[in-house]
């Protein structure tokens, strides 16, 4: 075939294409991921008994801020991704910053209490549901940003898969935390950061074979 | 000509092309193709592979630069957008026939594109082929709309189909043909 004939085969007959559709697309699968994973917690886990306030009012919010701080801070570098050419990994920079807060939040709260209560805070009663939990809910809104980055073009599969996981795991999380409050700062660190790392490996590994186009 | 003293107007033609202008986004793709070229070339010549695929992969980019073409931001240069788009294809040309990726180095976008290439014209790619792999309806409605020139209202109406139905055909069936395009040398 010769290039000419391809260009005016393509060329023919072009439809316009409305500004703003990258950004739509994106923003409805994080709508629907968010939906879902919502949606999940209330089936397996039922209605929360106080959905805001309650005893851990204070780490509910934490845990909310954490999250839904990793979802903004990823969403905005996936927007980025999902165009050709288009650098900055600003929002990288804040990710790393939320972790890096958290750790350090959970290291002084560590230090300044007594070593009795540090199972207790560590391991508290919900560990085990949290490393469940977090990924399965997550499965929806990963499934959702690889569907709508399918349609748009990352040159970089790897980061892109990483951060959409770590966006869904962060989402899970978040919904988690809906439900059940975590007990203490490193409690957040290690049973909510733990799965969204997990939930970003496995991002990072299925991105190149997902996301090819 | 180089890219860079070309990019304002070539960055005009893709934001007519966004438009709907047919004249402008076949001029845009036309010029791209000569920069397309003499980059693929030049990279395949410098890695040491035979320049004979650069044709398939211009056309292969061309097609991206197409169906993906949504993915351009309208605030930004044109240059790093399709530099971008042609190192994502080479390099996936590369992984597709078994050499490093390594080889492709990330380069300022003017600095690759700084010459254009009108020579030969010609690929392994035969539409007619390619077509043929096709649903009907998709088929039908590229034959239509891309290759009679039918507008989409005339396609709807020879078809029988609704004229949403005939975009969503045409949109489908070029995101088939490219990856027709591309699964083509694996066999």
């Amino acid at each position: 075939m010769r290039t000419d004939d391809l260009i005016n085969f393509l060329g023919s007959n072009v439809e316009p294409v409305k500004s703003g559709q990258l950004r739509n697309t994106l923003l409805a699968s994080l709508a629907v991921g968010a939906v879902a994973a919502l949606c999940l917690m209330l089936v397996i886990l039922g209605a929360p008994d106080e959905a805001f306030g309650g005893e851990y009012a204070g780490l509910k919010f934490l845990g909310l801020v954490f999250t839904l701080g990793l979802v903004i801070a990823g969403t905005s570098f996936l927007l980025r991704a999902a165009r050709p050419g288009t650098p900055g990994r600003r929002p990288l920079v804040v990710i790393g910053l939320l972790f890096f807060a958290l750790l350090s939040a959970g290291i002084i709260t560590i230090v300044l209490s007594h070593p009795a209560v540090w199972g207790e805070m560590l391991f508290g009663p919900q560990w085990a549901a949290c490393l469940i939990c977090i990924p399965l809910f997550a499965i929806a809104p990963f499934a959702s940003f690889i569907w709508a980055l399918r349609k748009e073009a990352p040159t970089n599969p790897a980061w892109t898969g990483a951060v959409a996981g770590l966006v869904a795991g962060a989402l899970g999380a978040a919904a988690f935390t809906l439900h059940h409050p975590a007990g203490s700062i490193p409690f957040i660190l290690l049973w909510y950061g733990g799965p969204i790392v997990a939930c970003t490996l496995v991002g990072a590994i299925l991105g190149p074979r997902l996301l090819r186009w | 000509m180089t890219i860079s003293s070309e990019e304002p107007e070539l960055r005009a033609l893709m934001l007519a092309g966004l438009g709907g202008d047919e004249a402008s986004h076949k001029s845009l793709l036309m010029k791209l193709s000569a920069y397309l070229r003499a980059y693929f070339k030049g990279q395949l010549a410098r890695i040491g592979r035979s320049a004979s695929d650069a044709e398939d992969l211009v056309q292969e980019t061309l097609i991206a630069l197409h169906t993906r073409r949504h993915t351009y931001d309208r605030s930004q240069p044109l240059t790093p957008w399709v530099y971008a788009i042609a190192r994502y294809r080479l390099v996936d040309y590369l992984r597709r026939t078994k050499a490093a990726k390594m080889d492709v180095p990330v380069e300022e976008a003017e600095g690759v594109f700084a010459v254009d290439d009108v020579s030969a014209v010609d690929s392994g790619l035969d539409l007619t082929k390619l077509l043929a792999q096709l649903t009907p309806k998709m088929r039908q409605a590229i034959q239509f709309v891309k290759l009679d020139g039918l507008s989409v209202s005339e396609a709807a109406k020879r078809a029988g189909m609704s004229q949403s139905a005939i975009k969503v055909s045409v949109h489908r069936g070029l995101k088939a043909l490219s990856l027709l395009v591309k699964e083509r040398r694996l066999s």
